[in-house]
Order: C-alpha cells, then structure tokens, then sequence
C-alpha cells in the first residue's frame, strides 16, 4: 500500500499533467485560445447546442421513394437495351407494381435473348446481384430487387445526400456544421451559433433534381387539368401556367436529366431583367442537351425541378455548347439557392425534416453563465466542507477533486466529444462518485482508529476495505453508462459518456493519486496520531 | 485542529425499528404516485409527445403576458396553445401539436413556427426567440421508448451485477429501491406538472447511480459485518451496518447537495426541473438505501448463512477489490 516506486509515482503525475494540460485550452477565453492555436494544438470540448445556441435538423430519407426511383431508372435502362439488342426485341405491357418491374416479351422465342440482354444489368459493379430475374408464362419476364439490392443502394444514397448536403451548407460560408449520418436512413445537421435556419433548410430540403422534359402539345387541355394524360405522357404541376392552368403534359421519354452540370449560376435574364439561374452542363450533358433541342426546334420543352415544372420555353434554336438559363419566378435569393443546390448536385433521395431544434445563443450564453457560477459555488462548498471535516486528508482529497475535474475536461477535450446539459449530469454524479470515495476511505481510516489500530496500519485498511465498496459502487455505474450507451438516444448518450470518462478518472484521482500523497506524508513524517 | 463532525461518534439510532410504518408510507406514496401518474398524467415535453415548443423571453416585460399570448395564438388556427411560464416570470414555452399532414411536409411546421413567431414579435417588438424546436411524432415515439428501455436496460443491468456480487436478495433489494426511487419521481412531476423531457430521464439516472452507490455502500457494510457477526440477530446487524456507515452517508448526501441546491436556487432557469428532481432524487435515494433497500433483507431471510466461508461471492469481492486497489 505504501509502496510507490519512483517509476510509479513518475507515470501518475505524467498522467495528471497530461490530463490538466488538455484541459486548459477549453476553459481559456476564445481569443486566447486562438491565439495559442497559432503555436499548439488547442483541443477543446464542443459545447452542445443546447449550452451554446445552434441549430439541429434531424432528416430521414423516404426509403420507398428511393426503391421507386431505383425501378424506374431500372426500367429505362431495360427499355433501352430491348431497343438497342440485335435483333431489336419488342415488349410491351411495362408494369412497376408491387416494387417489381415486369413486362412481355412479344415474341417468347426471345425470352432467352432478353435474359442474356437483361443480364449486365441486373448485377452491380462488385459482381453481386441487384435484381433476379424470373419468367412467367413463358414469356412474361420479372425483375425484383435482390436480396442486399435496395439496402445498398438506401446507403449509397446516403452517403451522397451527406456529400450533397455538406457541399450546400459549405456554400453558405462561415458555418461549421456537423453533418453524420444516424441509423439506416437518416442524417444529422447541427449547426452552431446558427439560431434561424430557414435559410439553411430551404438549402437542404431541396431535392434539386432537375429535368428538362418535353411538352405533350398534343395533350387535351380538359384531360389535363384533371390530371389525365396520354399513353407515354404525365401531368406535372404548373404553378405559374400562362395559361392559368397549374397543369401540364410532358412526355415521359426523350427529356435529359440536369444532374450532369458543371456550373450553376445565379444571373439576371437579359429580356426581363428578372433573376435566372445560368446552368452549363458537361460535355456528355451538353451533347444530349443539343441533341434534344436539333431535334425539337420549335418545340415547348418544360424545365421541371423537384417533379414541378417551372417554366416551359420554346426552343427557338438548338443550343451547343451546353449553356442554358433557367428563368421563372425567381427572386434574387431563390435563384442563388437554386443555384447552389444545382452546384452541389441533386439529392438523390428525398430528405424529410423530422426533428428540428434552435436555441438562440443568449438563452445558451445565459445557461453557461449561470451553470457555471453554480457549479463553482457548489464546488467550493464542498472543498471547506471536506477540509473542515478532514483535515489534512480533506486536503488530498480536495486536491484530487480538482484534478479529477480538469482530467475530465481533458479527456473530453481529446476526444473531442461534446459537452450538453445531461453531460453536466453525469459530470455531477461522477464528482459525486469522487467526493464519495474519499469519504469511505476517510470515515474508514476514522472507524479503524477507533478500533485501536495503529495509524499506518489504520491507513492501510481504511484504504482496502473501502476499495470494496468503491469498486462495487463504480461498477454498477459503468454498467448503467454502457447499458445508456447501448440502448439510449442522443441526450442520454452524451451523459453516458461523460459517465464513463468520469468514472475512470474519479477512481483514479480519488483512490490512487489520493494514496500516493498519503503514504509519500506517512513515509515522510511517520505519524504517531492523525487527527481525522 | 479540531475537525467538524457532522455525527457524533458512537451514534446508535434505531433505525430499523420503524421499517414496517417507513414501508407502509413508502408503498403509500408509490402508489399514490402511479394514481396520480394515470389520473393527471405528465407534462410531456414535445420531445416525448411529438409537436412544436417555441421559447420566448420578454426582455422588457416583468412578467410575460400569458392569457393575451394564448388568445392570439389560438386566434392563428392551429388550434389551442399549451402556453407555460417557465424559469423567471417573463419567459414562457408555447407548445402545439404540430399541423396535420407536417409528417409528408414539414414545410407546414415551419409555416407555424414562423407565423407564431411573427405574431409574437409584432405584438411585443421586446420579445426575444430563445429556441424552437419541432419534433415529428415517429421521433417523439422513439425518443419515449428509447428513453423508457435505457432505463430500464440499466435498472436490470446493475441488479444483475448486485445479484452476482452479493446475493440474490441484495439484487431484489437493489432493484426494488431503484423503482421505488424511479416511480416517487413520476409522481413529483405528476404532482408539480413540470415538463418531463428527455432531460428529465438524464435526471432520473443521476437518481438512479446515486440510489444505487447509497445501497451498495449500505450492502457493502451489511456483507461484512454478516461475515464478521455470525451470530447477530438480523435486524440488530442492519442498524448496526447503517450507523456505521451513517456518518458517510450524511458527509456525501450534504456534499452531492450543496451543488444541486445551488443549482436549483441559482442556475439556469432551462434546467429548474432537471436540479430539482436531482435534489429531489438524492433525499429519496438516500433515504430508501436505509429504509427500503436494508429491511427488505430481513423479509427475504438474509442470515448468517448468507455469506459462509464456502460462498464464492465474498472471497471473489475481496480479491477483485484487492487487485483493483493495489
């Protein structure tokens, strides 16, 4: 018990400095801090939004939305490999029911050519398969989504809406956002200092998928406006029709997606003066572009964005060269949107906000401020009270409550992590645990001199039998905090953390620094008597 | 030096002699905890019942003008505001349920926060926005059952552990101590109404570790004195354990108060309820250590026998703790 080598009485002071050193870049100033930063890293705690005013958008992706989309590109690039086998195979009756695509091979005798067509695409890059293909009758051929299919493909998707939606906030400018996904099918936004967001979820709520799609100018305006079309068309709305109908009928096939821009461009249209959008698409982009216009002169093409159409032009002339503008009721601030949203390419699923927090920064600055006084006021209270009550192992202990509190901080600061107001819970509780440890060991130490025992030996016990219930008492917690890891949310996480870190750094403070000074006093001065 | 002693040396108070009156009143309270839990229900916060809370400070009002915000507010058609004071006189939370059909569109909640917010500042140009935050119902129902199975994956975890480290009983008493806690804290909230959210469930864990580091310290000095007093009647070895280690436990409950005094009388007006209930849960914690987690033993025929030399738990305690305190 009162045996510490050098080596040891080396690393735990290594251990302190270390922990105390981390801590202090948090606890200094901003302006200090940044200044330091010039020289050292300064790792420091992040404040939860709810301590330092913020914003946090919870989004979570319509997972049926994205298997929809995943069968619809499936059955363009179907139809097309139909169309461009040799010989050319006919099908008809294309159906995307019940998450399935199917359609009729006319003549069954080509049923094994379509499957060998059907084949590269249906297995993915890595050589797994996407899709299984069955056949019915004979000659009806059936595609579902393979096993890991629409798993893979809902997590690609995610990754690339992160992407997306970091590129958007990023455009914004001075923010710094944490953006991580949670789960399966949802993503995070936590933006600091930031109180309003509306700016910031038009940004992100916005799909941004654009299409340039032909007008069906054959389309029965009636029909239309009761949302009937063509064989081959379908009704898109039209808030700002010319015609006054919010309605109209675009073709299915033969439009080009805007996904393949390499500019995006907020501008003023040099007819109207009124802000549009300028767009230029990339060289494969700009070719189909042209394409559809050569061959469409005349023509009504509507640009639709986010499945609404917002203007339907006339193509006066092909254009080359891949440049278009968009124009329709833009404001200023709508069109740079737009156009950081087109930049920063479509999200390729739709996002909803299903959780939305802001705390305004005085709310937060006037939470710490207060917090903090308290805590200090708290904490002093308990340093007289243990000194009064232990003297000089009052002391110690109060000694190691402080480092106890800076290592926590500095272990916090290491890792980053971030402290929220059920983290300040948990950082009670484990101080609590600190201050309660030396309280065993001493009232212990006070029971063991009553009982006659010599004051080294006296020590000696009032340390090892109060270990006992340290141990136990600290072990139920770390359970409890792995458990809240485990199963708990957001909040009750962060107290888990704190907890854990806490818990280790308590015991360490509280137990072995505090004996290390006790036996380096009793080898010192070999006390007769102790007053306790 | 002459140091403080907050309990005189050689206290012997009785205390298990009133177990049977402090269960009755105990078993009492819970019950008319969970009546008032049923009949009058929580102030669940919008994180737990899904919906739309907005903040709001009026920084040149003493008092914030309640009923005149509830009419206009209601006035704006999105049906009856919940409208609460919270912390000082002139702040408030107003709570709604979030508009139909915001599930598929959440631009309908935003439209509400915004026209709410609007109306408020234009009424009051002093009002200041302290936070919104808007929670779909699919979230609220996770955030509930995540919260409710967190704490009861840790209430059965650390019985377990009591289970295996002490006795069987020792986890029936530990765990019983921690619903007892647990449901007295509902009640509080039933009875006061304020707002349980997810902070609150923060709180109820610091509870539920204090509690629990109470017993085992408690149980820790039961287990001992079973081993050393082989011969002692039972409740006699109780009270025994408890004044032993009664001069610790008043030293960490005054010491874990004084904080959370403070913070209930000082600190921020956001986590009133999250103070309160932890200076709440500490005297209950305490308390139900001596007086719950204890005399179950005796009703659970803890003895002698309980801890003799052949039993693994007790030697196995104290070589772990040697190993963990050299």
């Amino acid at each position: 018990m009162f045996d510490f080598p050098r080596w040891r009485v080396w690393m735990l002071n290594t251990l302190i400095i270390l922990g105390v050193l981390f801590a202090i870049p948090s606890v200094l100033p901003t302006h200090i801090r940044a200044q330091l930063a010039q020289f050292v890293p300064t790792p420091t705690i992040n404040l939860g939004l709810d301590l330092a005013g913020g914003s946090h958008i919870l989004l979570e992706a319509d997972t049926s939305q994205l298997a929809e989309t995943r069968l619809e590109a499936l059955e363009d690039s179907v139809r097309t490999a139909m169309r461009r086998a040799d010989p050319r195979i006919a099908i008809s009756d294309v159906s995307r029911a019940n998450g399935q695509l199917s359609f009729t091979v006319d003549s069954p005798a080509q049923v094994d050519a379509a499957r060998e067509a059907l084949l590269p695409l249906t297995s993915n890059a890595t050589g797994s398969r996407d899709w299984n293909i069955g056949v019915n009758d004979g000659n009806r051929m059936i595609l579902t989504p393979a096993g890991a299919g629409d798993e893979t493909a809902l997590d690609q998707a995610m990754d690339t809406a992160k992407d997306v939606i970091d590129r958007r906030i990023n455009a914004l400018g001075t923010l710094e956002p944490t953006i991580i996904r949670q789960g399966e099918n949802r993503i995070v936004v936590q933006v600091p200092g930031l109180d309003d967001p509306e700016a910031l979820k038009a940004l992100i709520g916005k799909t941004a998928k654009l299409e340039f799609k032909l007008v069906d100018e054959q389309a029965d305006p009636d029909q239309t406006a009761q949302g009937k079309a063509r064989v081959g068309s379908q009704v898109l709305p039209y808030p700002d029709n010319p015609s006054g109908l919010p309605y109209i009928a675009v073709r299915r096939l033969g439009g080009i997606s805007g996904d393949k821009l390499v500019k995006a461009d907020p501008t003023f249209d040099s007819q109207t003066n009124e802000p549009a959008v300028t767009i230029q698409f990339d060289s494969e982009g700009g070719q189909k572009f042209a394409r559809m216009t050569q061959q469409n002169v005349n023509k009504l093409f509507a640009i639709v964005l986010d499945g609404q159409v917002i203007s339907a032009p006339q193509i006066r002339e092909p254009i080359f060269g891949g440049v278009s503008q968009i124009s329709g009721s833009f404001t200023t601030e709508s069109a740079n949107a737009l156009s950081i949203s087109l930049r920063s390419g479509a999200l390729p699923v739709d996002l909803k906000i299903v959780e939305e927090r802001s705390v305004g920064p005085d709310l937060g600055a006037d939470s710490i401020r207060r917090g903090i006084l308290a805590a200090v006021i708290g904490t002093t209270a308990i340093l007289v009270l243990m000194f009064l009550v232990y003297g000089r192992f009052g002391m110690y202990a109060n000694v190691a409550l402080i480092i106890n509190v800076a290592m926590i901080l500095g272990v916090m600061a290491f890792a980053n992590a971030t402290l929220t107001l059920p983290g300040i819970a948990g950082f009670v509780l484990t101080i609590g645990a600190a201050v309660d440890a030396n309280v065993l060991i001493n009232e212990r130490i006070r029971e063991e001199l009553k009982r006659g025992r010599r004051v080294v030996q006296a020590i000696e016990f009032g340390y090892k039998e109060a270990s006992r219930a340290i141990f136990d008492a600290n072990s139920t917690n770390v359970i409890a905090a792995v458990l809240l890891f485990i199963f708990g949310s957001g909040p009750i996480r962060g107290f888990a953390v704190v907890l854990m870190i806490g818990i280790v750094t308590s015991v360490f403070t509280a137990v072995t620094i505090t004996r290390m000074w006790v036996s380096r006093w009793v080898k010192r001065t070999r006390p007769n008597d102790l007053t306790i | 030096m002459k140091l403080l002693k907050l309990v005189p040396d050689d206290t012997n108070i009785d205390f298990l002699k009133w177990r049977t009156w402090a269960f009755g009143i105990s078993l009492l309270l819970m019950i008319a905890s969970v009546g008032l839990v049923a009949t009058k229900g929580l102030n669940f916060g919008v994180d737990f019942i899904g919906g739309q809370m907005i903040r709001a400070t009026f920084t040149q009002s003493a008092s914030a003008p309640v009923s005149e915000l509830r009419e206009t507010v209601a006035q704006l058609g999105y049906g009856d505001p919940t409208i609460q004071r919270f912390g000082a006189e002139n702040q408030v939370s107003i709570r709604m349920k979030l508009p139909e059909g915001a599930d598929k569109n959440p631009e309908l909640a935003n439209a509400m926060a915004t026209k709410i917010t609007n109306t408020l500042k234009a009424g009051h140009p002093d009002v200041r926005i302290d936070g919104v935050d808007s929670v779909s119902g699919k979230v609220s129902e996770e955030l509930f059952s995540k919260g409710i199975l967190a704490l009861l994956a840790a209430m059965a975890g650390v019985s377990i552990y009591i289970w295996f480290r002490f006795e069987w009983q020792f986890g029936v008493g530990a765990i019983w101590s921690l619903v007892h806690d647990v449901t007295l804290t509902f009640g509080l909230f039933a009875l006061t109404g304020w707002e349980f959210d997810l902070n609150i469930i923060a709180a109820l864990l610091t509870i539920i570790g204090y509690s629990l580091n109470d017993t085992v310290v408690v149980y820790d000095r039961i287990r001992e004195n079973l081993m050393k007093f082989r011969k002692m009647e039972m409740a006699s070895l109780l009270n025994l354990s408890v004044n032993e280690t009664l001069s610790r436990t008043v030293m960490t409950s005054v010491s874990i108060s004084l904080p959370l005094i403070v913070l209930v009388l000082f600190g921020p007006d956001v986590i009133f309820g999250f103070s309160a209930a932890m200076a709440f849960g500490i005297v209950v914690g305490t308390y139900s250590s001596i007086y719950q987690a204890a005399p179950i033993l005796i009703w659970l025929k803890v003895g002698s026998h309980s801890f003799v030399p052949s039993d693994e738990a007790g030697s196995k305690a104290e070589r772990i703790s040697e190993g963990f305190e050299s």
